[in-house]
């Protein structure tokens, strides 16, 4: 593909040679495309309310769902750090909140959040919604497993969920789950709790890697004729290369609960040296602490960039689309995102400096993860280099892109601190990881959420989101969400540790009881500010202006299809024809300052077009 | 009002927060001012890309907003301005690193005339143990803790025999002597942390780890577990007390070492056994 790229051939000559050995004396047809090569797939069509809404095998019905569930524990997640902050903020001021439910809370906001809330939505969500609908197919190739996917999720939340009614309720060990604290007495929830976590971790991983296969095998066998691998939008990139990583990072996670069950179940010893309890020597002997955290960052670094790469994916397509402009180096953001994706195995251990594994380790995890720093920020610079010189449309979508890139660059920055192994010593464990983590892969991924929930909502629903409430629901969000987590890294200098329920009165912490004063008030607001995009939802579908179709004027398949909103199948009588990358944004010559992906180059014959 | 605007001070706001934080670390009590400076640099390095980029991003917000007449402009790809920030990118990379990886070389190398000390934690406190006059600590078993054997000291060792005993949770430091702190739990993680000294390291049931430093100012320091360690984690604190010599020595004169201890408890036998035979 790269050699079709860099020679700058006419695309006559091009296609005549596509043509191949073709009889001579025929007119080169500058629009071929090879034909087919294998059938149209055929759809199972749900005709009843339930196999049309409940047990769906529609990607986009799947989409929603994912996208709705994922959304609801995300609220979950979100009461849950506003409990946190309450006792953060105003020590005492709620009663019932507990050392014991503080932990709880810490731990079940954590693994919702990362898991749950982001993994799902990006993946579940934006995945089998835009999967089929970007690269020209009717639906994933595998719609039953991709229902069973969903439905597993559904049990894997439910059970999550019904881990808080439990004895002893829901595991307080910290979503890193270390043991030997996670299964003994000490630890809240370390009887049901945390067997019901793991068994809801299980199941999320068995339904995940249902849904993981239907979209590899989709992006690789049921893409449309002209749809080659470096014309896919970059939101189908790192979609795609995210769930190669997760893939072979959640076995690692299956694994290590499933070991874990073992040792609380069958007193088995897989991470639990002699131990020492209330005055007894407990029948544990001869296993590793180490070893889970070998096994949990094993999944848990990739477990960054399987949240990370698609949200990359989506704000350069967001940025494209609304800057006017084709995405700056295409190939170079391709091949970051497949680079970050292939080094995010070798970077583990940086969440283990000063875990007691052999320090020797951190020489080789330093630099590796200082190594990831290069392909990111060439990302960050392509995206500000698509600005530049660009027609900026400054509506609500690309104020959640700006929103992301200063989130994203802020984080990114902290993670240098964070990855160069001796001043992670003084750092590691205090709020600055907390402040780094939560810019990084905590708001930078939600400002590419809400981006693109403003920017496809017109093709799920067929109606724009209200501007105006949009700006208002940026700000407070954007504003707010900054001024909890920049201030919150200085807390991190002065020494202030994480995961701690108060702080009692150590003297240099005297400083920090007004910035988490002020740090809970911005929570509560972000928070409360999420809501003016469920009000916008609800009123929009009610009473929105009609988008009609491809009202953003982009170039990418999804925007193309015969009805809006796309319905099962997806595209009518005829697979659309792909002939060109979908970034041709104000080409030279062209009429409009855009060419879909499906227009023949025969219509633009006359335009400056690069060869795609 | 332009979004550009508020985004502009979004970032000016950061640097004046920076400038004139009242929260920043506490003064550095050891060697480790390494890490502080190294954290600067990546200050400067990081923050000045950081500023770059959103100022660009900024610029390019006011620049080029939307105008109906204008066409943005057709490059796909910039092979030399790509290939320049690759190698800027990386150049900056290195300059972080090489600092950081010739630290962590000094953490991970002990110097030899290390004092070492055995902290011993569980849920949740904590306890230290010196070496007696042999300068060499006992080797110890989780079994063997009892309360006629606190720290499980293996009775056979006979470098455990005076072995100096500190069942408090402040530990006396002598200044400007480098300590090797060896860290061993018996129960769950935990981590021995005061933020003075910037160094730490997990405890970890079943291993013993290390790290060193070499308290360089005089006073009382606190000691936070910083590793989650079940509902008790937060009030698991501790104290650090650096002297001068002389009376770091007239401390530690006063603190019992292990033979004493089973000394009196053979006493205690012996007597027990003369009140049965009575």
């Amino acid at each position: 593909m790269s050699e079709d790229y860099n020679d700058n051939k006419t695309i006559h000559a091009q296609s005549s040679e596509t043509m191949g050995g073709g009889s001579a004396g025929v007119t080169p047809d500058m629009d071929y495309v090879r034909p087919a090569e294998i059938a149209d797939q055929d759809l199972y069509h749900g005709h009843s309310f339930i196999t049309k809404w409940i047990f769906c095998q529609d990607a986009k019905v799947i989409g929603v769902q994912y996208f709705l569930l994922a959304t609801f524990t995300g609220v979950v997640g979100l009461i849950l750090s506003w409990l946190m902050r309450l006792q953060l903020g105003f020590p005492g001021a709620a009663g019932f909140v507990t050392a014991e439910h503080y932990y709880q809370f810490v731990t079940m906001h954590g693994m919702i959040m990362v898991v749950y809330f982001l993994t799902a939505l990006f993946l579940g969500g934006f995945g089998n919604y835009l999967i089929p609908l970007m690269v020209g197919a009717r639906d994933m190739v595998f719609p039953y497993l991709n229902m069973v996917s969903f439905w597993s999720f559904f049990v894997a939340v439910a059970v999550l969920m019904a881990s808080f009614f439990v004895p002893g309720g829901p595991t307080g060990a910290g979503w890193t789950l270390y043991p030997p604290q996670t299964i003994l007495e000490g630890t809240p929830g370390s009887g049901a709790g945390i067997l019901l976590m793991c068994l809801s971790l299980i199941l999320f991983v068995a339904g995940f890697t249902m849904g993981g296969l239907n979209y590899l095998i989709t992006v690789l066998q049921a893409r449309t004729r002209g749809m080659t691998l470096m014309r896919m939008p970059l939101t189908v990139w790192g979609i795609f290369t995210a769930t190669v990583l997760a893939m072979l990072a959640f076995p690692a996670l299956l694994v290590g609960a499933l070991m874990m069950s073992l040792d609380k179940v069958l007193g088995t010893s897989f991470f639990m040296p002699t131990i020492l309890k209330a005055g007894e020597v407990l029948e544990y002997g001869g296993g590793s602490p180490i070893l889970f955290q070998h096994l949990f960052w094993f999944f848990g670094h990739p477990e960054v960039y399987i949240v990370a790469l698609p949200a990359f994916g989506i704000i350069s397509d967001l940025i494209s689309v609304h800057a006017r402009k084709n995405i700056f180096g295409y190939r170079m953001m391709v091949w970051a995102i497949v680079g970050i994706g292939a080094l995010s195995f070798f970077v583990w251990a940086h969440h283990m400096y000063v875990s007691g594994m052999n320090p020797w380790f951190g020489f080789f995890f330093a630099t590796t993860t200082l190594i990831i720093a290069v392909p990111t920020a060439m990302k960050v610079y392509n995206w500000i280099l698509t600005l530049w010189r660009g027609n900026i449309r400054m509506n609500t979508v690309m104020l959640w892109c700006l929103g992301f890139i200063v989130t994203f660059v802020n984080g990114g920055i902290t993670g240098i601190f964070l990855g160069n192994v001796s001043v992670d010593v003084p750092l590691s464990d205090t709020y600055f990881v907390v402040a780094h983590f939560h810019m990084v892969m905590g708001i930078a991924p939600l400002m590419v959420i809400m981006g693109a929930i403003y920017h496809w909502f017109p093709l799920v629903a067929g109606r724009f989101l209200s501007e105006k409430l949009g700006k208002w629901h940026f700000w407070l969000t954007f504003l707010g969400a900054y001024s909890i987590y920049f201030p919150m890294h200085y807390l991190g200098f002065i020494g202030v540790p994480r995961r701690y329920y108060e702080m009692y009165d150590s003297p240099y912490v005297t400083s920090a009881v007004g910035m988490n004063e002020f740090i809970s008030l911005a929570a509560f607001l972000v928070g409360a500010a999420q809501f003016i995009l469920i009000y916008n939802i609800i009123k929009t579908l009610k009473t929105g202006k009609p988008a009609g179709k491809n009202p953003w004027k982009a170039n990418s398949l999804e925007w193309l299809t015969p009805t809006v909103p796309p319905e099962h199948g997806n595209w009518g009588d005829r697979l659309p024809v792909v002939h060109r990358w979908p970034y041709d944004f104000s080409v030279p010559g062209a009429k409009d300052d855009y060419i879909t992906q499906t227009t023949p180059p025969s219509e633009v014959s006359n335009t400056g077009v690069e060869k795609t | 009002m332009h979004p550009g605007i508020i985004f502009f001070l979004v970032i000016l706001g950061s640097i004046l927060f920076h400038i004139f934080t009242p929260w920043y670390w506490t003064d550095v009590a050891s060697n480790w001012g390494g890490m502080d400076d190294t954290i600067t640099l990546t200050f400067w390095i990081g923050g000045g890309v950081f500023v770059a980029v959103c100022l660009f991003m900024v610029y390019c917000v006011f620049k080029f907003s939307y105008k109906e007449n204008r066409k943005a402009e057709y490059k796909p790809e910039d092979k030399k301005l790509e290939k320049i920030l690759t190698w800027a990118t990386t150049l900056g990379v290195v300059a972080l690193l090489a600092p950081g990886l010739v630290i962590w070389n000094n953490y991970v190398n002990v110097p030899k005339n290390a004092l070492e000390v055995d902290v011993m934690a569980w849920q949740w406190g904590w306890q230290y143990r010196l070496p007696g006059k042999d300068g060499k600590l006992g080797t110890t078993q989780v079994v063997n803790v009892n309360d006629d054997n606190p720290f499980g000291i293996n009775l056979d060792d006979p470098y455990g025999k005076d072995d100096v005993m500190i069942q408090s949770d402040v530990l006396n430091l002598e200044n400007n002597v480098p300590v090797k702190i060896l860290l061993r739990s018996v129960d769950v993680l935990h981590n021995w942390y005061v933020p003075q000294f910037r160094a730490k390291m997990d405890a970890v049931p079943g291993i013993v780890t290390f790290y060193w430093f070499e308290p360089n100012k005089t006073g009382e320091f606190e000691v936070l577990c910083v590793e989650y360690c079940g509902v008790g984690h937060y009030a698991m604190r501790g104290g650090v007390i650096v002297q001068e010599t002389q009376e770091y020595n007239k401390w530690l004169d006063q603190q019992e070492v292990f033979s004493d201890l089973i000394a009196k408890q053979e006493k205690m036998e012996v007597e027990k056994t003369k009140l049965v035979k009575k």
